[in-house]
């Protein structure tokens, strides 16, 4: 058939965003808006990034392979550190507009809360960040070809589909806890946040012994799924509850007869 | 290489009307003027015959407004800020739903049917070539094929203004249903016969003709007349792509680009200036409380109320008559509470229309208050524009179709909050455009490099 790696791949990279979007987003205007927010920022990091990137390999020696793979390395780790500061911006702003929200409408209750805003502003890092690195590639795998035909790995277009989902739900997760971290003063937390993408960041530098690179991502995607979910105030009894139906609120909230 | 004239006024009164109707919005304008509406109403019953309200009147009021709501007011107020912000985020999705679907419908096209990335011809009124010897020379080109266009647009603006303020309707509609007729039926045509010829559909004449004459003449009905509220906004959304392909085709690059800065300059002249065209379309209409041309706006929700309990609600008046811009403050939250008071008093209370009343609801009744909001056709063809452009463009790169939508969809945003703050006829163009032009063009000559880089070392930012 033709375009099944096309669409397989798509939705092994997007499947878990498009599914987040279409339960828990699509329905409120306000954290779509946000959502569209928080892609727009990571945008503008990406842009900031390139800039500096593209100056320093204009000023530099375009003919030294190692200068540039040094000059991309650090240009990577700029963007990491850039995107971890716009999202420390985007939660300040964020917070500022909650503020000024609250100011005019006199009401007790933020429309949105802190915990909602960071899912909302990591899951439009996040969709934003994967749909950069892997539309071209997509886009690509539609076309007649074949893959690794130079003897590179065959699998290409696979692992970066899983590469970019990792990258995704990694955004999602830092969002909670970073936000969290902001918001109680936790600096440690923060730091480990911009540490761990680092860490991720640095690990693709292996890249194509895709052993040493995504299995180091998947552990850590999953270290931080389970940071978030305690941050967010999950625990293990809510777990039981939801998972057997028994959670009262969730249930009065979705209004299924119990 | 076509240049009829119809096709002429067509796109020039479209994209100069509506880009800067982009978001007239009456009823934000007198929304914590909802003592406009009160005055509104107390007009009403005064005198059915005159409604002065024109815009000085309409601000005077709203001044006043707030003493003569006594009892209701504080609440209300509160009430009706929040709504504000609630309504607020509702109106960006109704907007961002339509944009989206038409900018997508334009890329989808741009990517997959080539003829709308040939080079087949410029239109007459973009004259020189950009086939030149030296970059100088194309620049200059583009600026006196800019400056061509413009000029155009602004003329046929500044008819379209005279035609309107000395009630030729009868030219305006003719006009208008020509230019619709053009894009439905001429325009669909060469539409469906590229994308039958991309995809190898065999396909004969009498289906064709049978396709043609239902889309066609539904969509004239849909668009002039009554049908229903989303078969009208997908009419509407269909020809807007339609024109912004035929622009992608027939603008040569820098061109584009350049008109495109230069149309949003237009715009914000044009909309905000005391003497710009477009606001004084827009405040003749409200002097006259009647709606802007239906075929030139993209509506977001269909408003409807009626608060008479002694007319006959059967007789509905065509749509070019009594239909009350001004109503569309009538369907804020308050006006419920003036609205049943007045039922109870209605003597002389005439019967009250909105612009696109398509049945007859009950009688004394009041129905839905939703609130819309009104984005400019314009607006449509010039966002797909750029983001087509920029899909169509040399690198075929997705990343910057993709900046360039975000970029337009979070102008769109500010625009509304702009809105909503302001309450009063905004220019759409010039915030989405600029973003959509600064992230083109950053993206396509700083982060494509470097996302291409990556992307082939296999990194991950």
């Amino acid at each position: 058939m033709p375009g099944a790696v096309f669409f397989g791949c798509t939705f092994i990279a997007f499947g878990p965003a498009l599914s987040l979007f279409l339960f828990t987003i699509a329905r409120e205007p306000l954290r779509v808006i946000l959502l569209i927010g928080g892609a727009f920022f990571w945008l503008v990091s990406l842009l900031l990034s390139s800039v500096v990137w593209v100056v320093a390999v204009q000023l530099s020696d375009k003919n030294n392979a190692i200068m540039q793979k040094g000059l991309l390395i650090f240009g990577v780790i700029f963007s990491v550190l850039l995107q971890e500061l716009i999202r420390f911006g985007y939660y300040k702003l964020l917070k500022k507009a909650n503020e000024g929200l609250l100011a005019i409408t006199r009401e007790e209750i933020m429309p949105i809360s802190v915990q909602q805003l960071a899912y909302v502003s990591g899951l439009g890092f996040g969709i934003m960040s994967g749909a950069f690195s892997v539309v071209n590639i997509l886009a690509d795998s539609l076309g007649p070809g074949t893959v690794g035909i130079h003897g590179d790995s065959s699998h290409y277009f696979l692992l970066s589909a899983f590469m970019t989902l990792a990258i995704i739900l990694l955004h999602v997760f830092w969002g909670i806890v970073s936000f969290d971290a902001c918001e109680k003063s936790k600096w440690w937390a923060l730091a480990a946040v911009v540490l761990s993408h680092l860490v991720v960041s640095s690990v693709t530098f292996v890249n194509p012994q895709y052993e040493g690179s995504l299995i180091p991502v998947y552990i850590i995607t999953l270290t931080m799924g389970i940071w978030a979910f305690f941050t967010a105030g999950g625990s293990v009894r809510n777990l039981k509850l939801c998972v057997t139906c028994r959670d009262k609120d969730f249930l009065l909230a979705n209004q299924r007869p119990r | 290489m076509i240049s009829s004239d119809s096709e002429d006024e067509l796109y020039t009164e479209r994209t100069a009307l509506m880009s800067a109707n982009a978001s007239a919005m009456p009823s934000y304008q007198d929304k914590d003027g909802a003592p406009g509406s009160a005055n509104i109403q107390a007009n009403r019953r005064r005198s059915a015959a005159n409604q002065p309200t024109n815009p000085v009147e309409g601000s005077s009021s709203t001044e006043g407004g707030p003493t003569s709501r006594d009892a209701v007011g504080e609440a209300e107020e509160e009430e009706e800020e929040e709504l504000i912000l609630k309504y607020g985020a509702k109106h960006v999705i109704m907007l961002f739903v339509p944009v989206t679907l038409c900018m997508a419908v334009v890329v989808v096209t741009i990517k997959s049917v080539s003829f709308y990335t040939e080079k087949d011809g410029q239109l007459i009124y973009t004259p020189f070539t950009e086939d030149t010897d030296s970059v100088g020379q194309r620049i200059l080109n583009s600026i006196l094929n800019t400056l061509i266009m413009i000029s155009v647009i602004v003329v046929m603006t500044i008819i379209l203004v005279l035609l309107y303020k000395y009630r030729c309707y009868k030219f305006i509609h003719g006009w208008l249903i020509l230019s619709s007729l053009l894009l439905l039926f001429l325009f669909t045509y060469i539409y469906l016969g590229e994308v039958f010829k991309t995809y190898n559909v065999a396909m004969d004449y009498p289906t064709l003709i049978l396709i043609i004459w239902n889309f066609g003449a539904v969509g004239m009905v849909c668009i002039h007349w009554k049908g229903p509220l989303q078969l009208q906004q997908a009419y509407l959304i269909m020809i807007s792509a339609l024109m912004a392909l035929v622009f992608i085709k027939y603008l040569p690059e820098w061109s584009a680009w350049v008109i495109l800065g230069a149309i949003s300059v237009y715009d914000l002249i044009a909309v905000l200036c005391p003497k710009g065209p477009l606001r004084m379309l827009v405040e003749t209409a409200q002097e006259r409380n009647e709606p802007i041309f239906p075929a030139l706006i993209y509506s977001s929700t269909m408003v409807w109320l009626v608060t008479m309990a002694k007319r006959d609600v059967g007789t509905e008046e065509p749509l070019n008559n009594t239909c009350n811009a001004a109503n569309y403050p009538d369907v804020e939250i308050e006006t419920n509470h003036y609205a049943a008071q007045g039922s109870d008093d209605v003597s002389d209370m005439p019967q009250t229309q909105i612009q696109g009343v398509r049945h007859s609801a009950a009688v004394g009744e009041e129905l839905e208050e939703e609130k819309g909001v009104k984005l400019g056709l314009g607006d449509f063809i010039f966002y797909s524009v750029l983001v087509g452009k920029a899909a169509a463009g040399a690198s075929g790169d997705w990343n910057t179709t993709l900046a360039c939508f975000i970029a337009i969809l979070i102008g769109l945003c500010l625009t509304l909050l702009l809105l909503a703050v302001f309450k009063k006829a905004l220019p759409a163009l010039p915030i989405s455009i600029t973003f959509g032009l600064v992230f083109y063009f950053s993206t396509d000559n700083l982060v494509r490099p470097f996302m291409d880089t990556l992307a082939f070392h296999q990194f991950y930012i």
